[in-house]
């Protein structure tokens, strides 16, 4: 998987990292608090702190992992199957705490891996068993194994020996309390997921496009989906610490949905989701090194939903604004075209004689006022389709306005005959559907209908269609002058 | 183990109502109120398959109350309300407005619209004075239904009638009674078939936009109560369990209140004794309703189909 390999060589010069020999010294990132913006940034990008090492690694694995298992989330369509799933470790985080009562990462991996897959299983069961739909066993499994986590947790909470059980941080994260024995875990598992899905990739990627064929050729569809479950809740449980139970949900699928909003391709998507992870990761312990401890979790989303939100405005294929921009020309052409042809039946109709088309009867053709033809006309102008005289009352066409103009009145008379001729429509209800095509339709498409049409002449009203030589000829270029000419009129 | 505390019965089920009787009664109140007003949005909720419509406004409507709280400064119940309200509508035009005009999918889109929302519910309760706001992490969390009874009264004509929360969820939960009465019909028929209650004349837009806001004022209510992510329980556990036994809507109707009932109760007592959050004891002995419902259901339990493989399916029996 030719994508996954720069974020392999980053992720090991990020573990490289973690060996360098600790330059500051500062158990907690509370200790430094009082230090300027400045002091504090500067602190942070030099990596000197060793917990601050941790967290800033530790939020770009997560990243990594998150965005790579959140890709495949989006394009399934189990967005809030990750939402269920991270909300349900919560009790196995309990659990695995009460162990041997301490914060043993090992036992908390364990505990929290067992619960979310019997959360899927739930969900599963109740799908099968019951006529409940999807939302509601997502949402029951949500909710009641989240309460039954507060439950435990609070339990904990007041047993002497706990008061200091620091599993609060699980909720909405803290990526400063990572621990080394937490970034290696973390490590582990974003190695784990990168090569499970670099081998299966081909499995992975036919099972979430086409499920029906994928089992139909013979891949192993139901022990693909719950790998990639096991896969979430080992990558939902490493992320814990560092973005909460309560929104990791967002590391998944957030900067996934951004990527998708970007590329049509499942590779650059998975390297894209895992890049935007990794950024909404840093970003998010950057802010919150800075903001004083402020919990991780929180900015890592919003971080995330900013790089969400520029991808939505402005992606340059499938963005709000490009999406504008192209709708924006396009009707900007077709009023163009309208013009043109508009300028062509006022010449039609005095039979092409003489080359200008005053202003006035632009207007009257179009049936709008002087001051609305004249904008139209000053259109035409800046896009060198006509030109005007000194007084800016009559129109020329260019040659190229000309040709236009042939082209889109052709377009919708051949079309109103291919109609009429080959569909069966009645003669007067096919001039709204052809004021639709004649912008769209093709050079290719049109010989295609003239041929189908033997090259006719006349449209269902009786006018000439414009030829081929019309098109190419310069115009009144002397040579016309008594009227247009459909194929074969000129020969 | 010490962390699980001997069962004993008197200091379990006699002691709360002995001592501090009223403390509990306010307590339970509330929890069946909060029960009660959730679970029948919960059922319009199931019917329309929005249960994570539900998850995603009660996430959402914290930025709501934190931003109304720093506008107006004062956490006044209008002010609260408008919040509410206007969260939960930015919500569901977010959501629409995502997969509408992108191809993010609706999923896609609900989990990315509430998360952010919540983010920025979250930092901006870290950042701001919280004078009298009285949500914080532990709040928004585990719920503060232990604390109900203690928020000052509300005294008319000079007699304390009872604390504020309480007396704001009855009304909101007679106002969602009240709302159910009225316009059975048109929920009903818009949530089976809304292209036929369009064809008769109804409004379902207003029906699917009424159901949100009563959805987000219900949310808003039992927030400070069971918390931000609890309320997702509140909201579909009395149906799905109500479900399990009746197709009759009405019927379900009943059944959420009884639901609430017993949970509440069953609820506050196992919270008595593993001496947990109650909020979280409440969603769980629910959530225990709903297993024993999916078990032993007479019409479409496990043992049932189990003991009757070739029994009539649930869609037929609505109709028989």
């Amino acid at each position: 998987m030719s994508a996954a390999r720069p974020l392999l060589l980053g992720l090991l010069l990020l573990i490289g990292l973690t060996v360098l020999p600790p330059e500051a010294r500062a158990e907690r990132i509370s200790e430094i608090k009082k230090t300027t913006f400045a002091e504090s940034a500067a602190r942070f990008f030099t990596l000197r702190d060793p917990s601050l090492r941790n967290a800033l690694i530790g939020s770009v694995l997560m990243g990594i992992s998150c965005g790579l298992l959140g890709s495949f989330l989006v394009v399934r369509k189990l967005a809030l199957m990750g939402d269920a799933l991270s909300h349900a470790v919560l009790p196995g985080v309990a659990f695995g705490f009460l162990w041997n009562m301490s914060k043993d990462p090992i036992a908390i991996f364990v505990g929290a891996t067992v619960a979310g897959l019997l959360g899927a299983g739930t969900v599963h069961l109740i799908r099968s068993t019951t006529k409940h739909k999807e939302d509601a066993a997502l949402g029951f499994v949500l909710a009641s194994f989240f309460a039954l986590g507060v439950c435990v947790i609070t339990m904990l909470n007041n047993l002497p020996n706990a008061q200091k059980s620091g599993l609060d941080k699980f909720m909405f994260g803290q990526a400063a309390a990572l621990g080394d024995q937490d970034v290696v875990l973390m490590a582990v598992v974003t190695a784990l997921v990168i090569s499970v899905l670099a081998i299966g990739f081909k499995a992975f990627a036919l099972t979430s496009f086409d499920a029906g064929f994928a089992s139909a050729i013979g891949f192993p569809t139901q022990l693909i989906h719950y790998t990639l479950m096991l896969l979430l809740a080992f990558s939902i449980v490493v992320s814990l610490q560092a973005v909460g139970v309560v929104l990791v949900s967002a590391m998944l699928i957030t900067p996934a949905a951004a990527a998708f909003l970007l590329t049509d391709r499942l590779k650059p998507m998975l390297a894209l989701s895992a890049l935007f992870g990794m950024a909404a990761g840093a970003i998010g312990s950057f802010l919150s090194f800075v903001g004083n401890d402020m919990p991780t979790g929180p900015l890592m989303v919003l971080a995330g939903s900013a790089v969400f939100a520029v991808a939505l405005l402005f992606g340059p294929r499938h963005g709000i604004v490009a999406r504008w921009l192209r709708q924006r020309s396009r009707s900007g052409r077709t009023r163009r075209e309208n013009t043109l042809k508009a300028l062509y039946h006022v010449l039609e109709r005095r039979e092409f004689k003489g080359d200008d088309v005053s202003i006035r009867e632009l207007a009257e053709q179009r049936r709008e006022t002087e001051v609305e033809a004249k904008q139209l006309a000053r259109e035409l102008v800046r896009h060198r389709l006509a030109t005007t005289n000194d007084s800016g009352e009559a129109l020329y066409l260019t040659p190229a306005g000309w040709q236009r103009a042939c082209e889109i009145v052709r377009n919708h008379r051949v079309w109103e005959l291919y109609l009429t001729n080959d569909a069966q429509y009645a003669a007067d209800h096919v001039h709204d559907d052809a004021e639709k095509v004649e912008h769209i339709l093709g050079e290719e498409t049109v010989r295609e209908i003239e041929k189908r049409l033997n090259y006719a002449t006349h449209d269902p009203h009786g006018k000439l269609i414009p030829g081929l030589a019309d098109l190419n000829a310069a115009p009144f270029s002397g040579r016309r002058g008594a009227r247009a000419t459909g194929y074969g009129a000129h020969s | 183990m010490s962390l699980i505390p001997p069962f004993d019965f008197q200091r379990v089920f006699v002691e709360p109502w002995a001592e501090g009787g009223a403390l509990h009664g306010w307590i339970l109140a509330m929890a069946v109120l909060v029960g009660m007003a959730c679970g029948l949005v919960g059922n319009y909720l199931l019917l329309r398959r929005m249960a994570l419509i539900g998850d995603a406004i009660s996430h959402s409507v914290l930025p709501g109350l934190v931003l109304a709280f720093m506008l107006a400064h004062s956490r006044h119940i209008g002010v609260m309300f408008a919040g509410a309200l206007a969260a939960g509508l930015v919500t569901v035009f977010l959501i629409e407005f995502i997969h509408k005009k992108s191809r993010v999918k609706p999923d896609a889109a609900i989990c990315i619209t509430f998360t952010t929302l919540f983010a920025i519910g979250v930092v901006l309760t870290s950042l701001i004075d919280k004078g009298g706001l009285h949500i914080d992490a532990e709040c928004i969390l585990y719920g503060e239904i232990a604390f109900v009874p203690l928020e000052p009264p509300v005294k008319i004509l000079g007699r304390a009638l009872g604390p504020q929360p309480v007396l704001q969820m009855l009304g909101v939960t007679a106002g969602v009674v009240v709302l159910i009465v009225l316009f059975y019909k048109e929920l009903l028929a818009s949530s089976f078939d809304p292209g036929l209650t369009a064809s008769l004349g109804f409004n379902v837009t207003a029906m699917h936009y009424g159901l949100m806001a009563a959805l987000s004022i219900v949310v808003v209510s039992a927030f400070e109560a069971v918390g931000a992510i609890m309320v997702v329980a509140m909201l579909i556990i009395p149906g799905m369990t109500a479900a399990q036994l009746s197709d009759h809507l009405a019927t379900r109707h009943w059944l959420v209140g009884v639901h609430s009932i017993l949970s509440g109760l069953l609820g506050l007592h196992l919270s008595v004794w593993l001496n947990c959050s109650m909020a979280g004891a409440m969603v769980l002995t629910g959530a225990g309703f709903f297993v024993l419902a999916w078990l032993f259901s007479p019409s479409q339990g496990m043992i049932h189909r189990w003991r009757r493989p070739d029994a009539p399916g649930d869609t037929v029996s609505q109709f028989q």
